[in-house]
């Protein structure tokens, strides 16, 4: 490095000293390349998220408009019953949906790092249903799930009179029918990221653990769990991210439930921009959508990345 | 010979340049996709077909509030259809302000629509700064309750004739193990079976009040605190539907599982499906029986501005031919509706029809929510209407919210 930079100088002693090749010319043809996708993530995330949220604080109606009518639409939001509904049950379908495709995912995962004989069949049978929209999710559940013709129809057939599993039609627990579908649908990915980080653990690991006579289920938690971290961080975004925006699902399995009882935020957005025409309401909506996002994600960011500044 | 075949050649192509300048193809929107409307549709299309044009068809599925947000997305981003179908009222309002749409007041005042056109809310609803922006095509309105006449002959009790005889033989058709009254599980037939009920109880001027005027003193009053107790006898009736689709409901009142229906007059075509005559198998109470009055709601084209003048000279040519006597005794007939000018005979029509003309032609009409409230408070209202009507929400509770709504309305 040294010899380049003294070179010109020596070859040209008479001359002005060489400039150093500036640092934003290095890599210049990857920095070219990455040019669409900065100018995309500014324009479209940052730039389309600033403006969403600037018209949040206006009277929209079908068309955008500048009429600023400060936080009314947040005020009219927040005593809306059908918000509180969306919200209650996006936070019932997140927290169990989060919990519950990390848990079955990871059991499935450790079953088949057994080694198991048709390893592939089972990991293909797993993996299927992620890949079907959730449309078509949808609409299978709530085939699977109709009193007549799915579940309870069949178990009545069969003898057991009295049973009873209508989850769609129910007010109370609709949304358990949907975390079913929900997670039918989402384990298989979480089983696959799963499986790879566990295949990644060594060898070695495992004859240590058994040579020190832990017991598996031990070795599971104490010494494979925290090494996957990094497999659990990716996973918690995945998941994180399909839930948050849960719509679909709610569209195809019961167009929003007995009465609106099914409601989630990003269908309130899509009911109140397009169906209400009420831009302003949706954007509302959105915006305290992506405030939850970022509530969630700033101390994480700052646990990940801030710690390693101070060391 | 070589230049007399180019000559001869180049003729023939301006020629046929020259024809096919005049056939116009216009690409037309709607949501009609049931088999009726289908056929209702095919009419205009015929008609449009058989000027020389040609008449592209976009049908969407899934209903109005499907295929308006797609609608609406196409003439925002600049791709508009050259025609489209909407409800009327103020569902293409903001459009019109816009100026995005085309206006017709060439057309209309050339056809004479202002003098035609009964009842004249329909040609209000789409007029901005005294310029018209639609052609309405049809009306339907929803005040309708229809009855299977052999649920209650078999009980031996007489049909009912207004909404009272209605409540009070309820208990014995739910006793004999069939459903008083049959619900979908949709908001719109939910919130229309209000608003069916509120002209029906409250009557024509404490619902203008509310709906038009916005008077939320009346809508927390003593008259609607008494549609609202109707209506959770009407949700107690409606206990044991589980079905979702209007005509689903319908359809349990034409097996005779159910007595009766709150529907607008587009369930009349599932009963001529179901080869039922009007009078004898089953009966129809416009207004309830108690209020006959009818609300004009229905269908108007409207056609969005685009920048080729030949285009534009062909849209308004659908537009005027749209209201053609031909045109408007064809499609009605087919769709059920009844015409938008009082000059043309639909032929035989049944009982329910006639009853509906009658009343039109008498004035009893009423402009359709769709026509005084926005498509926002709509929503609101329909949002309020399926919590309530499968909840046990109390009728005071629903009262207050709903005054709240209407205080709220733009």
């Amino acid at each position: 490095m040294a010899a380049t930079e003294h070179a010109p100088v020596a070859a040209a002693p008479g001359a002005a000293p060489a400039r150093r090749p500036s640092r934003l010319f290095r890599n210049i043809s990857a920095k070219i390349a990455s040019i669409p996708m900065v100018m995309i993530a500014l324009v479209i995330f940052v730039g389309c998220t600033l403006w969403t949220v600037l018209y949040s604080f206006t009277k929209s109606g079908m068309l955008p408009r500048l009429q600023f009518v400060g936080l009314d639409q947040y005020d009219r939001l927040w005593s809306t019953a059908k918000w509180w509904v969306s919200i209650q049950n996006l936070a019932i379908y997140g927290v169990l949906s989060m919990i519950l495709t990390m848990v079955l995912g990871f059991f499935l995962a450790t079953l088949l790092d057994r080694k198991v004989r048709g390893e592939d069949v089972f990991r293909t049978i797993f993996l299927y249903p992620f890949a079907l929209s959730f449309i078509v999710t949808g609409l299978a559940w709530q085939w699977i799930l109709n009193p007549e013709h799915g579940i309870q129809g069949v178990v009545r057939s069969m003898g057991w009179e009295s049973f009873a599993f209508d989850p769609l039609n129910n007010r109370d627990i609709v949304i358990y029918g949907i975390l079913i579908a929900g997670i039918w649908q989402g384990t298989g990915l979480v089983m696959c990221i799963m499986l790879a980080g566990l295949r990644g653990i060594d060898e070695d690991i495992w004859k240590a653990a058994r040579v020190d006579g832990i017991a598996t289920w031990k070795t599971y938690t104490h010494v494979i769990i925290p090494m996957m971290r990094p497999v659990f961080v990716t996973t918690l975004v995945l998941v994180a991210s399909g839930i948050i925006k849960l719509y679909d699902l709610v569209v195809a399995q019961t167009g929003g439930g007995p009465g609106g009882a099914s409601e989630v935020p990003a269908k309130y957005v899509y009911d109140s921009m397009f169906g209400a025409q009420n831009l302003g309401q949706g954007f509302a909506a959105s915006a305290m959508m992506l405030l939850t996002v970022v509530i969630i994600l700033i101390p994480w960011a700052y646990l990940e990345f801030g710690g390693k500044k101070r060391g | 010979m070589k230049l007399t075949t180019s000559l001869l050649g180049a003729t023939a192509l301006c020629a046929m340049a020259a024809t096919a300048a005049q056939a116009v193809e216009l690409e037309v929107t709607h949501w009609w996709t049931s088999g009726g409307e289908a056929n209702a549709v095919s009419k205009l299309a015929d008609a449009w077909n058989a000027t020389g044009n040609t008449w592209v068809d976009g049908a969407i599925a899934g209903g109005g509030d499907t295929a308006r947000p797609i609608m609406i997305s196409r003439i925002l981003g600049g791709d508009p259809m050259d025609a489209f179908q909407f409800n009327h009222g103020r569902q293409a309002e903001e459009l019109i302000e816009a100026g995005l749409l085309l206006d017709l007041t060439d057309v209309a005042e050339a056809q004479g629509w202002k003098d035609l056109v009964n009842p004249s809310s329909l040609l209000d609803a789409c007029t901005y700064e005294g310029r018209i922006y639609c052609a309405p095509i049809n009306i339907h309105s929803w005040q309708w309750m229809w009855l299977n006449n052999k649920v209650y002959t078999d009980l031996g009790l007489a049909v009912p004739t207004n909404w009272q005889e209605f409540v009070d033989t309820a208990d014995e058709v739910r006793a004999a193990g069939k459903v008083p009254l049959a619900m979908g599980g949709q908001p719109w037939q939910q919130a229309g079976a209000f608003t069916v009920m509120s002209v029906a109880l409250a009557g024509q001027d404490i619902y203008l009040a509310v709906n038009r005027d916005k008077d939320e003193a009346v809508a927390a009053g003593p008259e609607y605190a008494a549609v609202f107790e109707a209506a959770a006898q009407a949700r107690e009736f409606a206990q044991g539907s589980n079905v979702q689709d209007w005509n689903q409901a319908t359809n349990m009142v034409i097996t005779g599982a159910a007595g009766a229906q709150i529907m607008g007059d587009w369930a009349q075509g599932e009963f001529a499906l179901a080869n039922m005559t009007a009078g004898t198998d089953y009966s129809c109470l416009p207004g309830l029986g108690v209020n006959q009055v009818l609300d004009a709601g229905g269908d108007a084209f409207y056609f969005p501005k685009q920048d080729d003048p030949e285009i534009e000279a062909a849209q308004k040519e659908l537009a005027a031919l749209l209201l053609a006597p031909e045109t408007q005794v064809a499609f009605n007939a087919a769709k059920g509706s009844l015409p938008v000018r009082g000059d043309v005979d639909l032929g035989t029509v049944n009982d329910c029809t006639k009853k509906g003309l009658d009343l039109l032609a008498a004035g009893n009409v009423l402009p359709a929510g769709t026509t005084l409230l926005s498509p926002d408070t709509n929503q609101q209202v329909n949002d309020l209407m399926t919590e309530f009507w499968t909840t046990d929400m109390s009728a005071a509770d629903a009262q207050a919210r709903y005054a709240d709504i209407i205080a709220n309305a733009d």
